[in-house]
């Protein structure tokens, strides 16, 4: 019997390609002989953007990186410009810049589980996911205006301090999603045809997981343990003592569990954070030449560095002097760099970004070879990817 | 019966010859219009039992409470544009509906629906059944190939792969419920099982779970839906149909699922025999007669109850890979469906 391979377009335009990820494969049967990933439909130029506009215009902008979890990228900018311009952050803000940042965690992950298991077949998961989703959606619309580009932290800060109950309201949410998390394990973990579907599927090794710069979840189901809140800590995650969830096998399975792990271990974390967030200033309001002597980092008004340039009713005068930083942020995808390079006027040099789903795109070859074409479905679902992530 | 319908031509002075014609033609147009009717009903009843389960409200703007709104689908859908891809085979690419629509729509003449309530009561229904509904893979290969389409194509290949490996086990389990009742005519099978403790479900229980796992597969649900996996091929064999070619599909997809559903209660669930023995309109002296009508609710009523158990499935398992569903029927429906007709053949040997 004379047969061909089959060259097969997926994307841009595809169900379950997450966006607009196009990936070439050719299949002998159902079986891939090659794929290739083709990027680059959703790319915007927000690095060369940010070199045209001043910080504070920015600031909005990169919220829209990955738009599923907006305040990971938003926290990596600010920290970014807070280094360059000396600012320090109240503890308050910090604090409430950590629980924002732990809900998107779970949030994002809540949508991921939802389409993972849409692109496995099973459909109602989806719709559950998206019910508690829609509660953390809710809490952070009532604290920040927005349910998606929250556009909530601001050089000093954050934008506004919570509104009255709005504690209130997370320790609610806190308190009945490790029950539903249990639900969807009942549905999902133990079901015999997702175990077929994800066991031994697509397995990325620790050696693999490192070559190719995979960060954040993907990685920890290798067996890595690298969690930048932990081994590069950022924010107030110093104060607080939380688990690293790890699995050593590397496969679909063990990214689904990592990722349960993780929406429980956030959950916790949110609840401790709750108990312990200090009073004072949401952000630096004035600083100014007022200085009311105390001289305490936490103070509101005074910190070590206090500098003319640094208003925020005026943003045109924030003018960094020529320096450059690079910040780590952990967000729900993995290691999100920014690398800012100011150049002593209001605008930035040069802005880069380094984002975890564009490492995880580059394995998705190595890991579809061989395999089944339904794989590409699991195997991409698995690893999280948010293309205009990996576009930017 | 036949003699009334005589006399109505009779009274109205027609030719006697119109009425000799067309009494054949009654049941064919009555099992039409019914099946028209339940697929309506039965594309409402999916959509608004998977709102329930996954805490939606489902349809619920047209009519009251989303009652027309498959109306107002099949409405939309004739009104559409028909499109035939420019590279399709513009033959099979119209025909393949068709090929697919006709069987799911001849096969429901052969389920007997109360005591000899069967429009062919065929001695051999059961094969006849099962030999008619397998044509209509035919309809999804020219669908898939004709389409033009790389997603429709590997569509029609897994359609095709998966109804020749589930054709096996879902005969074999048929055959063990021939092996019990001795008879192929679905009519004698359905009349023979009598009440609940003769039903065949109890000797031939693994004939049962295969002949509804086969039955999922040969529907193309959940978890066996790969032919129109949406995640991996956009829609499958139907990717570049359109307005009613595609409806035909869709009806043609429903249609199947109540007939297959209806022969899953014949074959091992009593088929219209009630589950109590006696009918309560059978008591009554008067309408002794219309005791087909509660025949034909039980009927109903557990076809139903299978239907919403394969609802049930779609909504909460995931989807097989194709590797997995070639294995999963030759590795081990396949053997279990042999013992199962070996231990059945026992039981009528010894026991039946």
């Amino acid at each position: 019997m004379i047969t061909e391979e089959l060259k097969i377009n997926i994307g841009p335009q595809h169900p379950s390609t997450h966006g607009v990820l196009r990936l070439v494969a050719d299949l002998d049967g159902e079986y891939i002989r090659d794929i290739e990933a083709k990027i680059g439909y959703l790319h915007r130029g927000m690095e060369k953007l940010a070199e045209s506009r001043n910080y504070h215009q920015y600031l909005p902008m990169v919220d829209r990186i990955d738009y599923l979890s907006g305040f990971f990228n938003s926290a990596s900018f600010c920290y970014a410009v807070e280094g360059l311009a000396g600012i320090k952050v109240p503890k308050r803000a910090e604090y409430l810049r950590l629980i924002t940042m732990e809900l998107n965690r779970i949030s994002s992950h809540l949508l991921w589980l939802g389409t993972f298991l849409l692109d496995l077949g099973a459909t109602s998961p989806l719709f559950y996911c998206l019910r508690e989703r829609e509660e953390i959606v809710k809490i952070l619309e009532n604290l920040t205006g927005q349910r998606m580009m929250y556009n909530y932290y601001c050089f000093g800060g954050v934008r506004k301090d919570m509104p009255d109950g709005w504690l209130g309201s997370v320790r609610d949410f806190c308190e009945s999603f490790p029950a539903k998390i249990d639900d969807y394990e009942k549905l999902i973990t133990e079901n015999p045809i997702f175990l077929e579907r994800t066991k031994g599927v697509g397995v990325i090794s620790q050696e693999m997981a490192l070559d190719f710069g995979i960060t954040g979840a993907n990685l920890r189901a290798s067996g890595v343990k690298f969690d930048a809140r932990k081994n590069m800590p950022y924010s107030v995650y110093k104060d607080f003592n939380f688990d690293i969830p790890i699995h050593q096998e590397g496969d679909c399975y063990a990214r689904y569990q990592v990722r349960l792990l993780e929406m429980r271990e956030s959950c916790h974390l949110i609840q401790k954070a709750i108990t312990r967030i200090p009073g004072g200033a949401s952000e630096k309001l004035k600083v100014k030449r007022t200085n009311c002597g105390c001289n305490k980092p936490e103070c509101a008004f005074c910190g070590d560095e206090t500098k003319v340039f640094f208003k925020k009713t005026n943003p045109l005068v924030l003018k960094i002097p020529t320096s450059e930083i690079t910040t780590f942020v952990e967000s729900s995808r993995g290691l999100s760099t920014c690398y800012v390079r100011a150049n002593g006027t209001n605008m930035p040099d040069r802005v880069k970004w380094r984002t975890p789903s564009f490492s995880a795109t580059q394995i998705l070859p190595e890991l579809c070879k061989g395999g089944l074409y339904a794989d590409i479905m699991a195997i991409l679902g698995s690893l999280d990817i948010v293309l205009p992530e990996v576009d930017r | 019966m036949y003699d009334f319908y005589l006399k109505i031509f009779k009274y109205l002075s027609l030719p006697k010859l119109i009425g000799v014609i067309t009494w054949p033609v009654i049941p064919f147009a009555a099992i039409a219009a019914l099946m028209i009717v339940l697929v309506l009903f039965l594309v409402l009843l999916e959509r608004k039992f998977l709102a329930l389960l996954t805490i939606r409200k489902g349809p619920n703007r047209v009519g009251p409470n989303g009652l027309f709104q498959t109306v107002a689908d099949a409405i939309k859908l004739l009104f559409k544009e028909d499109i035939i891809p420019a590279n399709a085979n513009k033959i099979l690419f119209t025909i393949a509906p068709v090929v697919f629509f006709f069987p799911a729509m001849v096969v429901y003449g052969l389920i007997p629906f109360a005591h000899n309530w069967v429009a062919i009561n065929a001695s051999c229904g059961l094969l006849l059944m099962l030999a008619i509904s397998a044509i209509s893979i035919l309809g999804l290969l020219s669908a898939g190939w004709a389409s033009n389409n790389k997603y429709s194509m590997l569509g029609a290949m897994r359609a095709v792969s998966q109804a020749i490996s589930y054709e096996l086990p879902l005969v074999l389990s048929a055959l063990s419920v021939v092996v019990l009742s001795g008879t192929m005519n679905l009519n004698k099978i359905a009349f023979g099982q009598g009440n609940i403790f003769g039903w065949y479900i109890f000797p031939s229980f693994f004939g049962f779970v295969i002949f509804l796992i086969c039955t999922l597969a040969e529907l193309n649900r959940v978890p066996f839906d790969l032919p129109e996996a949406e995640s991996e091929l956009v829609s499958g064999y139907n990717t570049e149909y359109s307005g009613m070619k595609f409806a035909l599909f869709f009806l043609a997809e429903y249609a199947a699922l109540f007939v297959y559903s209806a022969l899953i209660v014949t074959l091992f669930l009593g088929g219209y025999s009630s589950p109590f023995g006696g009918y309560i309109l059978g008591l009554i002296p008067y309408i002794k007669k219309v005791v087909f009508l509660e025949q034909a609710f039980w009927l109903m009523s557990k076809t139903f109850a299978i239907i919403l158990l394969i609802m049930w499935i779609r909504a909460t398992l995931p989807r097989l890979r194709a590797d997995q569903l070639m294995s999963f029927s030759w590795k081990f429906l396949l053997p279990l469906s042999f013992l199962n007709l070996l231990f059945v053949a026992l039981f009528k040997y010894f026991i039946g």
